[in-house]
Parts: structure tokens; sequence; C-alpha cells
């Protein structure tokens, strides 16, 4: 069987996107990490617009990829650590947390095997639910309270930040 | 592509967050994963939001179900911003307290 343009593109990024999360657990130097990561995240955009999440698709390149991978980026840089001197842990916990998070994906992936609806095609027209305006409306009308909290919260870890990382007064 | 695929894809990318966390000693690495973490659940936000979608799109063309789970995973990536502003500024300080970033140094608590 012929395999669409679609699923091409699905098998392409999950594998894009499975690989890079192992190279950013197994890199030795942060950097590396950093910019698996950012892979990481560009493929879970590509997967975003393949589901019609086109503002969201847009949101976490610029949020994720843009912003908040610079800053680990920039601290990185600033402390010095783009070099390969981390000691890693003993073998036996190594192996305990690799079975440990294997056998919760083994499980998680056993429970829900046989349990969700399996023909569902995923892909098929496109509605606009995933566009800006649709979501700007309901975040603005719907969802503004909410909103308006997360302003908050901005700014309460905006001055967080500042206080932590200010040299000690007295 | 089923739903099926997304999940596993998300629990896939999941566990190997928290093989990250449970492995590294490099303090911002295990933050790192902690991200990804966070990203694997969106993906999953929004798979469910496509799938719900379709499903109310079978009988009604004018549907807007499932913008919510697509809200949900824009907080999501709000709150992540502010998680990651006030974590990274503790590493800071915690390198500025130990000039070192690794894990094993802050076993103060357990002595």
């Amino acid at each position: 069987m012929a395999m669409s343009m679609v699923e091409i593109l699905f098998w392409f990024l999950t594998s894009l996107s499975i690989f890079s999360a192992l190279m950013v657990v197994f890199s030795k130097n942060p950097v590396h990490s950093v910019l698996w990561l950012i892979m990481v995240f560009f493929s879970i955009s590509g997967h975003y617009i393949l589901l019609n999440a086109q503002f969201l698709a847009i949101v976490n390149m610029i949020v994720y990829a843009g912003a908040i991978m610079v800053l680990f980026l920039f601290v990185i840089m600033l402390m010095n650590l783009n070099t390969e001197n981390e000691q890693s842990k003993s073998k036996w916990l190594q192996l305990a947390a690799a079975l440990s998070g294997g056998s919760m994906m083994l499980i998680l992936v056993a429970a829900l095997k046989g349990n969700v609806a399996k023909a569902t095609a995923m892909f098929t027209q496109d509605s606009g639910i995933g566009l800006i305006k649709n979501l700007g409306n309901v975040l603005f009308t719907d969802y503004v309270v909410p909103f308006e909290i997360s302003s908050v919260l901005f700014l309460s870890a905006m001055v967080g930040a500042v206080i932590l990382g200010k040299k000690e007064a007295a | 592509m089923p739903i099926n695929y997304y999940i596993f894809l998300s629990v896939a990318l999941f566990s190997i967050g928290i093989i990250g966390v449970l492995t590294r000693r490099n303090a911002i690495i295990i933050f790192m994963c902690i991200e990804l973490m966070l990203n694997a659940v969106n993906l999953l936000l929004v798979a469910f939001s496509k799938m719900h979608h379709l499903k109310a799109f079978a009988t009604d063309v004018a549907t807007k179900v499932g913008t919510e789970a697509q809200l949900f995973v824009f907080f999501i990536m709000v709150v992540a911003a502010a998680e990651v502003t006030v974590g990274l500024a503790i590493i800071v300080m915690m390198y500025r307290n130990i000039h070192s970033v690794d894990i094993n140094f802050l076993n103060r608590l357990k002595h």
C-alpha cells in the first residue's frame, strides 16, 4: 500500500522527534542537548500543523524554540557549562532509571493498546478551529479571566526572577 | 493516522523525559527534560482536540468543538514560560552559591 504524503510526513516527524529526544538525554555537552531539544520542538510544531493547529505551531516555535531555548543557551554560556565534564551517575542508578522509565512506557502502551478507537482518520478537512481568529475569539470572550490571571502570573514570575537573580543586599 | 499513534508518540516522549530526569546529574538538562515532558502532554492535548473536533464535525460542519483544548495548550505554554524564568533564576543562584549545577551537591537535606 502506497503511503500518502501526510503519512510520510507523520512518520518522518515522529522518528525525528523521538531521535532528537533521545539525543537530548544522551548528549554529553549541554549545548548539544539544547540544540537537539530545539529540534524536538520544531518536529512537534510540524505535528501541530498536521493536526490543523496552526496557531499553536507558530506559538510553539516562537515561545519554545525562540525564547525559552535561547534563555537556556544564554544560561549555559554564562556559566561556562559548554564542556563535557559532567560526571555520570553510577551504572546501577542509570540502569534503575532506564528500567523505571521503560516500564512506565510499557505499562502505558499496554494499557492503551486496545482501548482507543483505532480507525479514526485524523487528517481530514481543515475547518479552521486552529486559526488565530477562532482561538482569539474564544480566548477573549470565554477565557478572558484566565488570560488576565496569567498576566499576573507573568508579573510575579518576573519579580521572582529579579529577586532571585539579585545579589544579596544584606 | 489513528489517534493511537499520537498517544504512543506522546508516551514515548514522556518516558524519554522521565529517563532523562532520572539519569542525568546536570540541573539544566533535568530542567530541559521537564520541558520535553510538558511538550509531550501538549501534543497529546492537541491530538485529542483534533479527534474530538472530527467527531463533532461529522454532524455539524460549522462546529467549533475542540477550541478549548488548544487554548489549554496555550495556557500550558504560558505557565511553562513563567516556570522557566523562575527555574533558571534558581539554577543561576545555585551556581553562584556552590559553583556547580550538579544536583548531587545538593544533598544537605540528607545529612
